[in-house]
Order: structure tokens, then C-alpha cells, then sequence
């Protein structure tokens, strides 16, 4: 597997690996920085802007700085019949910080999310790739704390 | 009519970790049948069935894999979008957690149907956590010997909503913006990297090995004159048993909501998520079909405490953020009906507002690209045919007049 000097890992050049080769950048960065985006774009093949219309598409995809752990609490409709607000209040509450900031320590980004799938089990949040269901204010300030 | 388990049929009864517990349920004998058929045989089953695409648009499955077997070219795919993205929806992702043999299955009759051995699931970010089990299932199967050289690779969303349009979900697999395409040429003919595929829904392929098993004509004697089998939907919002629940299609709705999920004082009702349908409770016994209201099988329950006009700015608020950006009509249109929805919500709604609203709603109805712009009027002509009084009444209130 060859690198790139930012350590792309460059097995395929086809533009069918974009999406992984962003996220895994992103796993190793935190987020995806500029120059990185343009390096990527020149390992594959393709433009600039081709790269950076992907990287900033999609929602998983962050271009600014992100904490360790990324919080996203869902807002949409089922979640909210079951008083999303209240958990959204209870989050900023804990961290400090409100939805879009993320915290000066690294620790925390804080999102506001889409339909995650956990309707049944609103109000729901993800923490990263965690699903997190049923949510109370107390719970929550449990698993924060459980966060690193 | 009576809740029947089809697609759900191994659902909480095989340990979704073992393969052996899906083989002692006439696991992969489908698939065995189906390699014993002729293609064309197989197809015809499928078409015979009735079974249509549960994804929301309906298409004929046995239709849209004829056009793509019957398309030249040897390079084909088939692709199972498992992106599930509409609000209100988690019925597959219960069934990938507890039942993903069942789909690997019947990906592999499809391929064999269409003569392909390339195929993708496309797994929308948010399920990342099933990534695992769904990898470990497809890597028993190989081992067992039942894929016989077909692949099934997992593709990952990275969280757009609009990608689980089909269009949009095979630009998002080429590693490009998940923008939706111009049709024709439709994805049968030209799709995946310009070949041949075929998209099904997690739950449309579901049906196919009971489909192949028990013959079109044991599938096709459940349901209604145009809506064969059954449906799982997600009931979700105010209702006291939320979740999954698999109904013979032409079941009525009150049996769905009231009877099974246990919803009391209701005041409408939202069918599809946010491009879905929004009926007020007097239309309860409407039954669920393709012929009259059914979409991808979203019912989110609102009782009587809710405000018509804020679930209908939120709704718009979610379509307009998650509109790809790539026509007009949906781009400007969504942010223009959030503007005017926020108007209302603030009280400042005015007449001449609800003749924008309708005009507008029109317009992206007959210009817009794809589902998400044409249907993003719904839930504004809906309430506006429904609940006309809660935008009037809020028009009154902001010229001092008393509601109605």
C-alpha cells in the first residue's frame, strides 16, 4: 500500500474510493484539512473541486475541527413528539457548549441531526458510531461522563 | 385483516449471529431452487407475484429486473439500498439487526436472476454499527459455500438523506456528491457506472425467497387487487407500543395506529415521513395500499395537543436542508416554503401567503428532478386540504380578529 506524505492510503485510484479514503482522513485527522483535500484529489485523478463538492456534501463529512467524540442529537419529528428539546437542553447543560460549537478541550463536537433511525426508541442521539435511545437528562449525564 | 410475518418471518426467532439457525428455517433453499430455474423463470415468478418496490415509488420488481437481465452488456449489478433515510423509518434496520441472511439470500437470486455476480448493499452512515454483523453474516454464507463466487460488498453513506433516491445513491457509490440524475436513462438500462442494475429496497428483496419457495400464486392471493403481500411499517410519535409491525397490505390504518401501536386521541396523521401524506384522524379507517396512502410505511401519530403548522415548518425545514442543491424548483422551492411556513409559525402568516403556498407547492410538483422536490409540497397541500383552519386562524389572530 503506498502513501501519500499526509499517509493516504492510495490502493485504488479509482474516485469509487473517495467517500472511505475521506472518512478514513478524517478517523486519522480529526477532520479534513484543506491540503489534504487537494493532495487526495491529485492521488486520484481528479479536481479539486470534485473532492471538496464530496467532503463538504456530506453530513458525516466535516471540514472544520471536530472533537474526539461527535454528538449528534436527532431533531427530527419522532423525536421531537418525545421532547428532543429537553435532551438537546441537557447536553449543552453538561458540556458547556451549544449545538454546532465544539469544545475547547477536543473533547466534544455538538450536532443537531436528521432522522437517525431510532424512532422507536425517541429521543435518540449518536455519540460517533453509538446509538444512544430512551434518553433522560439522567442518562445522559452518564454517558457523557462515560465519554474519553 | 390480521398482521402476518413474512418479511419478518425470522425475525427475534434465528440468532442473526449464526447461520445454522437460519438454515434450520429453509435457509438459502430459495436460493438453491432458484439456481435449478431458468432466469426467465424466475423472473416471471417475481413478476406473477405483484410484489412492488417498498421503498415508497411502487415499481413492479419483476419488471425492473426483466428490463435490466433483458439489457445488453455483460457488466450488471444489483445494488440493495439499505439507506433508510426517511423520517419516521427504522423497519430496516430491525430488519438488518435481526434478520441479514434472509437478504443475502435473496441479493444472490437476484444476481443469478439478472446475471450478474457483482453486488452492492449501500448502507446509510447512520447504521455504521451494523456494519459488523452484516459483514459477518455475508462472510458465513461464503463460507458455507452458498454465494459460489458472487459478491456482495457493503458501500457506506456518509449521511444524506437524498441518497437513498436511487439516482443519487449510485453517484454516491461512484464516490461522487450524491446529486440525482436526469431520467431516462433509467437505472435497468444505464446505471451504475452507465451498466445495467437493478436497486432494491432492504424490504422489496425480502419477499423474494418466500416469493420463490412458495410460488407468486401463494404471495399474490395476500394483499389487494394492486398491492400483493404484506408491508412493514414504523409507527413512531404519540403512541404507546412504537415499532414494527408487518400487516397484510389493505389493512386499515386505525388497526395499525389504534388496535397494534395503541395511539389514543389523534389528530392526524403522517404517512411516508416528510414527503409523505399528512390525514386528520377522520380518515382513520383509510386502508393501507398502494392504491390510496402507503410510502415507504413511515406512520408518524400526532394527537390532539400538536400545532398542524409547526410540524408541517419542521417537516420543511428537514426537506429543505437535505435537498441536494442540484434543481431549482427544489432548491429555491424548499427554502421558500420554509420561509413561509416560518412566517405562520411566527404569527405573521398572511392570505395571500396560503395562495403562494398552493402555487408554489404546484410548480415543484411538475418541475422538480426527482421524489424529494416533487413531494416536498405534500405535507403543505395536505394541511393546507385538511387544516386549512390552522393557517387562517393564525391570519386572523394577526389582525387581532378571534380564531375560529
Amino acid at each position: 500500500m503506498s502513501k501519500t506524505p499526509r499517509g493516504i492510503s492510495t490502493q485504488s485510484k479509482k474516485q469509487e474510493n473517495l467517500l472511505v479514503l475521506l472518512k478514513e482522513a478524517q478517523s486519522r485527522h480529526g477532520y479534513l484539512v484543506q491540503e489534504l483535500l487537494a493532495e487526495l484529489a491529485q492521488s486520484l485523478g481528479i479536481s479539486n473541486g470534485e473532492v471538496y463538492g464530496a467532503a463538504t456534501f456530506y453530513a458525516f463529512l466535516s471540514t472544520e475541527i471536530q472533537g474526539r467524540n461527535v454528538i449528534r442529537v436527532c431533531k427530527s419529528l419522532p423525536c421531537f413528539l418525545k421532547n428532543s428539546q429537553l435532551i438537546i437542553d441537557s447536553v449543552e447543560q453538561e458540556i458547556g457548549i451549544k449545538p454546532g460549537q465544539t469544545s475547547t478541550d477536543g473533547k466534544f463536537t455538538f450536532q443537531l441531526t436528521n432522522c437517525i433511525g431510532a424512532c422507536d426508541k425517541a429521543p435518540a442521539m449518536m455519540i460517533n458510531s453509538n446509538v444512544y435511545g430512551d434518553l433522560t437528562p439522567r442518562r445522559i449525564s452518564a454517558i457523557l461522563k462515560a465519554c474519553e | 385483516m390480521p398482521e402476518n410475518r413474512i418479511v419478518l418471518r425470522n425475525c427475534e426467532i434465528i440468532n442473526p449471529g449464526r447461520i445454522s439457525t437460519y438454515l434450520a428455517r429453509d435457509g438459502f433453499q430459495a436460493l438453491s431452487k432458484a439456481r435449478n430455474m431458468k432466469q426467465d423463470q424466475v423472473i416471471e415468478e417475481i413478476k406473477a407475484s405483484g410484489l412492488r418496490g417498498r421503498g415508497g415509488a411502487g415499481f413492479p420488481c419483476g419488471l425492473k429486473w426483466e428490463l435490466a437481465k433483458n439489457a445488453p452488456g455483460n457488466e450488471k449489478y444489483v445494488i440493495c439500498n439499505a439507506d433508510e433515510g426517511e423520517v419516521g423509518t427504522f423497519k430496516d434496520r430491525y430488519i438488518l439487526e435481526n434478520d441479514p441472511f434472509t437478504l443475502i439470500e435473496a441479493i444472490a437470486i437476484a444476481g443469478y436472476a439478472i446475471g450478474t455476480r457483482q453486488s452492492y448493499i449501500y448502507l446509510r452512515a447512520e447504521y455504521h454499527y451494523l456494519l459488523e454483523s452484516l459483514m459477518k453474516a455475508i462472510d458465513q454464507a461464503r463460507k458455507r459455500g452458498f454465494l459460489d463466487g458472487f459478491d456482495i460488498d457493503i458501500r457506506e453513506g456518509a449521511g444524506a438523506y437524498v441518497c437513498g433516491e436511487e439516482s443519487a445513491l449510485m453517484d454516491s457509490i461512484e464516490g461522487k456528491r450524491g446529486e440525482v440524475r436526469y431520467r431516462p436513462p433509467f437505472p435497468p438500462t444505464e446505471g451504475l457506472w452507465g451498466k445495467p442494475t437493478i436497486i432494491n429496497n432492504v424490504e422489496t428483496l425480502m419477499n423474494i425467497p418466500q416469493i420463490v419457495l412458495n410460488g407468486a400464486e401463494w404471495f399474490s392471493q395476500m394483499g389487494t387487487e394492486r398491492s400483493k403481500g404484506t408491508k412493514v411499517f414504523s409507527v413512531s410519535g404519540d403512541v404507546k407500543k412504537p415499532g414494527v409491525y408487518e400487516l397484510v397490505l389493505g389493512s386499515q390504518l386505525k388497526e395499525l395506529v389504534e388496535d397494534l401501536a395503541m395511539a389514543e386521541k389523534v389528530k392526524m396523521i403522517q404517512i411516508g415521513g416528510a414527503t409523505g401524506r399528512i390525514i386528520p384522524y377522520s380518515m382513520i379507517e383509510t386502508p393501507l395500499s398502494f392504491e390510496t396512502i402507503l410510502g415507504a410505511g413511515a406512520i408518524t401519530v400526532y394527537n390532539e395537543s400538536r400545532d398542524t403548522i409547526d410540524i408541517i415548518y419542521r417537516t420543511l425545514e428537514f426537506l429543505a436542508e437535505e435537498s441536494c442543491g442540484k434543481c431549482s424548483p427544489c432548491r429555491e422551492g424548499t427554502e421558500a416554503l420554509v420561509e413561509i411556513m416560518g412566517r405562520f409559525s411566527r404569527g405573521e402568516g398572511e392570505t395571500r401567503d396560503i395562495i403562494v403556498l398552493e402555487q408554489l407547492s404546484q410548480a415543484m410538483m411538475l418541475s422538480s428532478l426527482c421524489g424529494l422536490g416533487q413531494a416536498a409540497p405534500t405535507p403543505v397541500m395536505d394541511s393546507l386540504q385538511y387544516f386549512r383552519d390552522a393557517y387562517e386562524n393564525r391570519v386572523r389572530e394577526k389582525q387581532g380578529g378571534v380564531p375560529v
